[in-house]
């Protein structure tokens, strides 16, 4: 059983070919359940779910209120949505636009932080502002892990470039390493505990 | 920015025990229940309130709030901001012209509940909606809210012109029959619905969580509502909803909400998935909690 009891990535603009690495490189019984915040058009198709799980054998959908969070399950923020992270299961809310945007990564990763404290981690990849950076800092702070695509790689630098600036320290990584580092971290293949 | 959030240093247990202490307090005094909405969506509009009126604490704002009407009043529309527009989720009125409307003509009158309807941005569309299918003049919807302030702006339909854009947009693609423009008049501050829509709309004061059931309808609109409320408080507004539904009535849901976790869902056979429409079909459901 991992330390970690859920994993909240955000991303934009090149979020979808991002996401897609991320989930290609998880096996499908990965144990800690992820959620996903892409910002997207408030008229987006439900597209990127159905795009998402050709490329995996995690379970993806996008969120429905109070959905559990729970292994092998990918939740994707719907757009015109905030998505909070509660203990065991999500919450929607349809409150004002954090800069700009809802779903708002910083209100999904403030959530996650809050509730779950040094059992969360953090995962921001490419797009083009700076959300997500307030809530990277706040896993950070409250003993969680905070990981960042390269900016030197990302698609669009600015957004994982803001994270950084916010948690110097965090783990930052080429995208295609980050699946591994994820599956190190819920205590598969490289640790093994003795019988 | 802010952060809508405790600062860094405060002790979580003690926060959930201050917000445990403000909601009891603002439900004894005031009687607003939000003791069972979902806490991390709460806490964060708490926190909003916290930082808008320069205070330190959970109990520093309890004290306000217990002390003096006009910061409850504040808090209360942190609470209760529900952002939403006309005709928003515009597929979800194509589908109830089309999956509801044939069925609604069946009836010699119909009463629809607008169950959360805050500024009344969706009962107006609802209204236009009918008033297209020739079905508003005997239709009567009664759009109720527990914020007083909202009704009140829904009852004066003055709108922001700076959405009829927007809102066209929305009309246009919820299949609107006719020119969104007939509608509204510009006015130089916003934009005044039509008085004749108002003219079988009701709004008035109702509080899902403390108040009972008041009437048999056709149809309930209760959208983005019940995503505010925990698991369990979602299951006893279910049963609300589901008395007050007319065997064969409809009930809709938001477009990111569902029966999978009501225990009416066995009650209602599913219109149409995605846009939340279900019809229920039991009178007396046999799973009926004892909630």
């Amino acid at each position: 059983m991992s330390h970690y009891a859920v994993i909240v990535i955000g991303t934009s603009w090149g979020g979808l070919e991002a996401l897609g690495t991320i989930v290609r490189g998880l096996p499908p019984d990965f144990p800690i359940p992820l959620v996903a915040v892409q910002h997207r058009g408030r008229d987006a198709r439900p597209m990127l779910a159905g795009l998402l799980q050709h490329v995996t054998g995690l379970t993806v959908s996008e969120a429905e209120d109070k959905d559990v969070l729970e292994p092998g399950r990918l939740l994707l923020a719907p757009p015109d949505y905030h998505l909070l992270v509660e203990d065991g299961y999500i919450s929607l809310d349809t409150g004002d636009v954090v800069k700009f945007s809802r779903p708002s990564i910083d209100v999904t990763f403030m959530s996650a932080a809050d509730t779950y404290r040094d059992r969360a981690i953090g995962v921001v990849l490419t797009g083009a502002n700076d959300d997500g950076a307030v809530g990277l800092r706040r896993i950070a702070d409250r003993g969680g892990m905070a990981i960042v695509e390269d900016p030197a790689e990302a698609t669009s630098p600015v957004m994982p470039a803001a994270a950084l600036k916010a948690v110097p320290h965090a783990a930052m990584l080429p995208l295609r390493q980050i699946p591994r580092e994820l599956v190190r971290l819920s205590g598969g293949t490289t640790r093994r505990r003795p019988a | 920015m802010t952060l809508a959030a405790a600062p860094i240093t405060y002790d979580p247990e003690i926060e959930r025990i201050e917000i445990t202490l403000l909601l009891e307090g603002i439900y004894r005094h005031y009687g607003f229940d939000f003791r069972s909405y979902a806490y991390s969506s709460i806490r964060r509009r708490i926190w909003k309130r916290i930082e808008a009126e320069g205070l330190p604490s959970v109990s520093a704002l309890q004290d306000r709030v217990l002390h003096d009407r006009p910061t409850m009043e504040r808090l209360l529309h942190d609470l209760s901001v529900n952002v939403t527009a006309m005709f928003r989720d515009p597929e979800f009125y194509v589908a109830f012209r089309e999956h509801i409307v044939p069925h609604l003509r069946t009836y010699p009158f119909v009463r629809v509940w607008h169950a959360g309807c805050a500024s009344g941005e969706e009962a107006y569309s609802m209204a236009i909606l009918l008033h297209e299918e020739g079905l508003l003049d005997r239709t009567r919807i009664y759009a109720t809210d527990m914020n007083e302030i909202a009704l009140q702006r829904a009852k004066e339909g003055i709108f922001p012109l700076e959405r009829m854009q927007e809102y066209t947009q929305n009309y246009q693609r919820a299949g609107g029959r006719s020119t969104f423009s007939e509608y509204y008049t510009a006015m130089y501050d916003g934009a005044l619905l039509s008085r004749q829509l108002l003219r079988n709309i009701v709004f008035s004061q109702h509080n899902l969580v403390t108040d009972r059931s008041f009437a048999e309808f056709h149809v309930v609109l209760c959208r983005n509502v019940l995503i505010y409320f925990d698991r369990t408080l979602q299951a006893r507004v279910h049963e609300l909803l589901f008395e007050s539904l007319a065997t064969f009535g409809v009930l809709a849901l938001g477009a990111k909400e569902s029966l999978k976790f009501s225990p009416f869902e066995p009650c209602y056979e599913t219109l149409d998935a995605t846009a939340k429409l279900y019809r229920k079909v039991h009178a007396a459901c046999p799973t009926t909690p004892s909630s």
